[in-house]
C-alpha cells in the first residue's frame, strides 16, 4: 500500500517498502537530489531535511515513520527567491565542493528557528554533526550569525 | 529511454570525433594541432574549445574538474576579463574529453630542477616539456596547475573571441571594425548603436578569429579581484548537479560490493538476495559483484545479502607486516638522491641530532562517495562521472565494454570533493559495466561509505631517519631518508600501464626541494615494493615529506637554542627571497615572539610546493579538558592573485585538510582489509574544534604558483610544533592523537 508524505507542500504517494529510510525516498522516487547522502549511519548531516520544521538525518528516518510534513532545501527556496539563510551562504561565498552545504543549511536553519541569536557556543554545539571536509567552517559560522541578524532586523 | 544523440545536442557537447564548424586557433602552434572538440549546432558559434555563444548566452567550457576549488569561477574570469563579458551572463560547463584541453603545466612539475629556482629560461623549459602533456593527452586536474596552465591560454581565447565579434559586428554594421568597442558582452559602435554577443552567434561561423594581444594587467576589471563563484548559488539551493543527480527516464539504482583485499572473487552466491524487494539484476563483476534495484537502498540492502569468498590481499595482512616492510626498504639502494648539497659524509663540528618520523596511510573520504551514471545503447556508452581525468575514462571504460574512444561520450559533473581521488578511473569503469548488463537502462551507481572508505586509493604510509649536525646557531647538516611506497609507480602502473624511468621526484618533494641553504644537505628516497592500491592525496608527496622535513627542522633549532622561526628565515632568506617573505609575514601577522603563556603553544611551519611557498603558525591552547587549536596564521606566496577569496579559502581548506589527518588520520589493514569503515572511525574536524583563521597572500614571486594542495603540508608540523611549544612532548609520529588529549 503506497504511503503519502507531504513533501515541500506537496502531497506525494510513495511506493516502497516501509523501511526505506526517507533519503532514498526523497532522491531515487520523488527526484528531489538536492538532499545528499554521505554516510548512511547519521555521522556526517549531509542528509539533513526538516519534518515539521525539526532538523532530521533522512537516512535514520524510515518512510513508515515519517511523522510529519517534510521540508527539503528545494523547499526552502529556489535560485531564484533564495531563503534568508540561502542568500546569507551566497553573500559569505560558502560553499566549495558544495555536496554538504543543503544538510548544513537546513541544520543551520533548524537552529535559527529555535535559537534566533546563537552564540559560537550554540553554533558549535548544533553544527558539530554536519561535516565538510573542504572546511567552510569558517564561513558557515559567518553566514549564521549574519543571516540571524538579517532575520531579527527583519 | 533517453536518446543518446539528444542529450549529445542538448548539452552541446559531441564526443571527439565530430568537428564541425570549429576553429581552432591561438598563439600556441603547437595547439592548432589539436582540434576543437565542441561542435556548434544551429544558431550557436564556438570560436575555439573554451567559448560557445548561442543566442540563449555566453558559455566557458573549463577545461579542468570543479571538486571545490572554485577553478571554474578563475577559468571564466580569464575569459571574460578579455572578452568583456557581463559576470551574470556566464554560464560554465566541463569540457569534453579532448586533446585540446591537455594540462600543459602538470608534467612540467616532473622535471627535475629545484622548482623554486626557476630562471626564465627553465620557466619556459618547464612549459616546453609541457608540450608532451598534448601528446599524452594529459586532460588532467592535479598538481595544483589548472590556473597556471590556462593563465595564457584562456585569456588568449577571450580576447581573440573579443575581436571576432568585433569583425562579425562590423560587416552587419557596415563600419570598421576598429572603431568599435566591447563592454558588458554587447559590441557598441561610435554612434552609440549595440549588438549583444548573443545575436552575433549566427554570424560568427563564417569568421576566423584573429590572434590579438592580451591587455595589460594594470586595466583588469575581474581578474586580482575576488569575484562571486559561478556555482555558489546552484550549491545554496540543492540545484548543482554531481554524478548521481543526473535525470534520466526510467532510471534504475545500483551498488557495488568488492574485495575488501584489493583482489579478486573466488565465487558468490545471490539466491537469497535475488529474492529480496526491489531487485533487479545482479551482475558479476569479476572483482565484486554489483546490485541494481528499484531503489538505492534496496540495492544495498541486497548488496550485503550477497555470499562472497574474497581471495587473499596481495600484500602483507596487517599494519605492522606492511610498516615492517617499509622500515626494510631503507636498506635498499635508494631510487633517487635529488638533493646532494656539499658533503653529508664528511665530518661536521657542532650538536648531532637524529631523528625517525612515521606517518600513517590515509584516505581522501570526500563527502561524496565514489558514484556514476551510465546509459548503455546501440549508440555507445553516456557516462556522468565526477572525474579529474576524462580522456582516461573515456579510454578505460571504452576497453571495459568493448566500445571504442569515440562511442563513448564522458560527461564530467561538479564533483563533491576530489582531493585526488576522483584522478581514478575505477568508479566510472563499474558504472559503464552495470550499465552494459542493462542495455537501455540508464543506472545511477552510488557506493556505501563502507566501500569507499575500504576502496581508496590510499596517500602510503611513510617512514623517514633524519641526521643533522648544528653549530653557532645554524643547520649544518641535513641527511634525510624517506622510506614508502611509490604512488607515482602505483598510479602509472594503474592509468598509464607503464612506470616513468628516472628517479621519482614526487617521492621526496616537501623535502629534497625545500629552499634552505644548508651546506651539506642529502634527501634519498628509498621505495618500498608493495601492492597496497595508492593515489594522489591532496599535495601527495608534500602531505608526508613536509611534516617529516620541518619537524626535524624544528628539532634543529631547539638543539641550536635559536628561535624556531627566526632559525627557518635566516635559512630561506639565503636561498629564495618570496620563502622567506611568507616566513616574514606569519611573524608579523601572528606577533610572534618566540614566547607563550604556559597553557598556549605556538608552532611555525613552511613547505614550498607546486610552486607556492606557505608558512602557518599554529596556536595551541590547553583547555584543562583538552587540547584544542586556538588560531592558524598563514601566508602564502602565488606570484599573481587571480581572486583572492578562492585563494583564502583553498588555505584554510588545506589546513584543515591537513589537521584532520594530523590529529587523528589513520587507514590501518587487519586481514588484508582496511579496518575504517565510515565517518564514525575515520573521522575530521567538526565546526566545534577549527580555529579561527588569518590568511595573507603575497605576490613577489614571479610566477604563479598553485593554490589547491600547498595548504596543507605546513599544517601538520605546525601543529606537532605548536604541541612541542606547549608540552614538551616531541610527537614523531601521527596521528597526533596517540600522543596528546587533543579536543576531537
Amino acid at each position: 500500500m503506497p504511503t503519502t508524505l507531504t513533501i515541500n507542500g506537496k502531497t506525494q504517494d510513495i511506493d516502497l517498502p516501509g523501511e526505506v529510510p526517507l533519503l532514498w525516498v526523497l532522491r531515487d522516487e520523488v527526484g528531489l537530489t538536492g538532499t545528499k547522502f554521505g554516510c548512511g549511519v547519521a555521522a556526517c548531516g549531509a542528509c539533513t531535511v526538516h519534518i515539521d520544521g525539526e532538523a532530521v538525518r533522512s537516512c535514520q528516518v524510515a518512510l513508515a515513520d515519517v511523522w510529519g510534513d517534510v521540508t527539503t532545501i528545494e523547499g526552502l527556496g529556489t535560485p531564484d527567491n533564495m531563503a534568508t539563510i540561502q542568500q546569507a551562504w551566497v553573500d559569505h561565498q560558502v560553499a566549495q565542493c558544495g555536496y554538504c552545504q543543503s544538510g548544513q543549511i537546513m541544520n543551520a536553519a533548524a537552529l535559527l528557528d529555535q535559537t534566533p541569536n546563537p552564540t559560537d557556543q550554540d553554533i558549535d554545539d548544533a553544527m558539530q554533526g554536519n561535516l565538510c571536509r573542504c572546511g567552510t567552517y569558517p564561513r558557515i559560522r559567518a553566514a549564521i550569525k549574519d543571516a540571524a541578524q538579517r532575520i531579527q532586523e527583519a | 529511454m533517453a536518446n543518446f544523440r539528444k542529450i549529445a545536442r542538448r548539452t552541446f557537447l559531441i564526443g571527439t570525433v565530430a568537428i564541425a564548424g570549429g576553429v581552432a586557433f591561438g598563439v600556441y602552434q603547437v595547439r592548432k594541432d589539436a582540434p576543437n572538440p565542441l561542435t556548434p549546432g544551429e544558431g550557436e558559434a564556438t570560436l575555439n574549445p573554451y567559448i560557445l555563444i548561442n543566442s540563449d548566452g555566453i558559455t566557458i567550457i573549463a577545461p579542468r574538474a570543479e571538486m571545490g576549488q572554485g577553478v571554474h569561477t578563475t577559468l571564466a574570469a580569464l575569459v571574460a576579463e578579455e572578452m568583456d563579458v557581463a559576470w551574470e551572463d556566464i554560464t560554465v560547463l566541463h569540457g569534453p574529453p579532448a586533446q585540446a584541453y591537455y594540462n600543459q603545466a602538470l608534467l612540467g612539475l616532473a622535471l627535475p630542477f629545484r622548482h623554486y629556482a626557476d630562471t626564465a629560461f627553465k620557466h619556459t623549459l618547464r612549459q616546453g616539456v609541457g608540450m608532451v602533456g598534448k601528446l599524452l593527452n594529459l586532460q588532467v586536474t592535479g598538481g595544483s596547475t589548472s590556473t597556471k596552465d590556462a593563465y595564457e591560454r584562456m585569456r588568449h581565447a577571450g580576447a581573440s573571441a573579443r575581436e571576432a565579434l568585433k569583425l562579425a559586428a562590423a560587416a552587419q554594421l557596415g563600419t570598421d571594425a576598429g572603431s568599435l568597442r566591447t563592454e558588458n558582452s554587447q559590441v557598441i559602435a561610435p554612434d552609440g548603436r549595440t549588438i549583444a554577443y548573443t545575436a552575433l552567434a549566427e554570424a560568427l561561423r563564417d569568421i576566423t578569429p584573429p590572434d590579438v594581444e592580451l591587455r595589460d594587467k594594470s586595466t583588469w576589471k575581474y581578474l586580482g579581484k575576488s569575484m562571486p563563484r559561478t556555482d555558489m548559488v546552484a550549491k545554496s539551493t540543492g540545484t548543482a548537479q554531481y554524478a548521481t543527480d543526473t535525470k534520466l527516464d526510467d532510471l534504475k539504482f545500483a551498488t557495488v560490493r568488492m574485495n575488501p583485499r584489493r583482489s579478486g572473487m573466488v565465487s558468490f552466491d545471490d539466491s537469497a538476495a535475488k529474492t529480496m524487494a526491489g531487485v533487479e539484476q545482479i551482475i558479476d563483476l569479476e572483482d565484486g559483484i554489483a546490485v541494481v534495484a528499484n531503489n538505492t537502498w534496496l540495492a544495498l540492502q541486497a548488496a550485503n545479502a550477497v555470499e562472497i569468498t574474497w581471495e587473499d590481499a596481495s600484500y602483507p595482512a596487517d599494519t605492522a607486516a606492511l610498516l615492517a616492510a617499509v622500515e626494510a626498504s631503507f636498506k635498499e639502494e635508494p631510487n633517487s638522491v635529488i638533493r646532494d648539497d656539499g658533503d653529508v659524509t664528511a665530518p661536521v663540528d657542532g650538536t648531532e641530532i637524529t631523528a625517525t618520523y612515521q606517518v600513517p596511510y590515509l584516505a581522501h573520504s570526500t563527502m561524496e562517495p565514489m558514484c556514476a551514471t551510465a546509459l548503455y545503447t546501440d549508440d555507445g556508452l553516456e557516462i556522468w562521472a565526477g572525474n579529474q581525468a576524462p580522456v582516461i575514462v573515456r579510454d578505460k571504460c571504452a576497453e571495459a565494454v568493448g566500445l571504442t574512444p569515440e562511442q563513448v561520450m564522458v560527461h564530467t559533473t561538479l564533483m563533491g570533493g576530489g582531493f585526488g581521488r576522483r584522478s581514478e578511473y575505477d568508479f566510472s569503469v563499474q558504472a559503464a559495466k552495470i550499465a552494459k548488463a542493462m542495455p537501455g537502462t540508464p543506472i545511477r551507481m552510488t557506493w556505501p561509505r563502507e566501500e569507499d572508505m575500504t576502496h581508496d586509493f590510499y596517500r602510503p604510509a611513510a617512514m623517514a631517519q633524519f641526521r643533522g649536525f648544528v653549530a653557532d646557531g645554524e643547520a649544518q647538516l641535513v641527511d634525510g631518508k624517506i622510506a614508502a611506497q611509490s604512488v607515482t609507480h602505483n598510479s602509472s602502473r594503474r592509468l598509464a600501464g607503464q612506470i616513468p624511468p628516472g628517479p621519482d621526484r614526487g617521492h621526496v618533494e616537501g623535502a629534497a626541494d625545500q629552499p634552505y641553504a644548508i651546506p651539506n644537505f642529502r634527501v634519498s628516497g628509498h621505495l618500498t615494493d608493495l601492492t597496497v592500491p595508492l593515489g594522489f592525496w591532496r599535495s601527495v608527496g608534500n602531505s608526508h615529506n613536509g611534516f617529516f622535513f620541518d619537524t626535524f627542522i624544528d628539532e634543529m633549532a631547539h638543539a641550536a637554542k635559536v628561535d624556531p622561526l627566526q632559525f627557518r628565515l635566516k635559512m630561506a632568506r639565503a636561498e629564495h627571497a618570496p620563502s622567506a617573505g611568507v616566513i616574514q609575514a606569519v611573524y608579523e601577522m601572528s606577533g610572534w615572539t618566540g614566547n607563550t603563556p604556559d597553557n598556549i603553544g605556538r608552532g611555525v611551519a613552511f613547505t614550498y610546493s607546486f610552486g607556492t611557498p606557505v608558512a602557518e603558525v599554529v596556536e595551541v591552547e590547553d583547555t584543562g579538558n583538552g587540547i584544542r587549536i586556538n588560531k592558524c596564521w598563514i601566508a602564502c606566496d602565488v606570484g599573481t592573485a587571480l581572486d583572492p577569496r578562492i585563494i583564502e579559502s583553498q588555505m584554510v581548506s588545506g589546513a584543515i585538510y591537513g589537521f584532520s589527518a594530523a590529529m587523528q588520520g589513520e587507514i590501518t589493514f587487519a586481514d588484508g582489509a582496511a579496518e575504517q569503515r565510515n565517518f564514525y572511525d575515520y573521522d575530521a574536524m567538526r565546526m566545534h574544534n577549527t580555529p579561527a583563521f588569518e590568511v595573507r597572500i603575497l605576490e613577489t614571486a614571479p610566477f604563479m604558483g598553485g593554490v589547491g594542495e600547498p595548504g596543507t603540508p605546513p599544517s601538520m608540523p605546525a601543529l606537532g610544533n605548536a604541541l612541542f611549544d606547549l608540552t614538551g612532548t616531541r610527537a614523531r609520529t601521527l596521528p597526533l592523537n596517540k600522543t596528546f588529549d587533543l579536543i576531537l
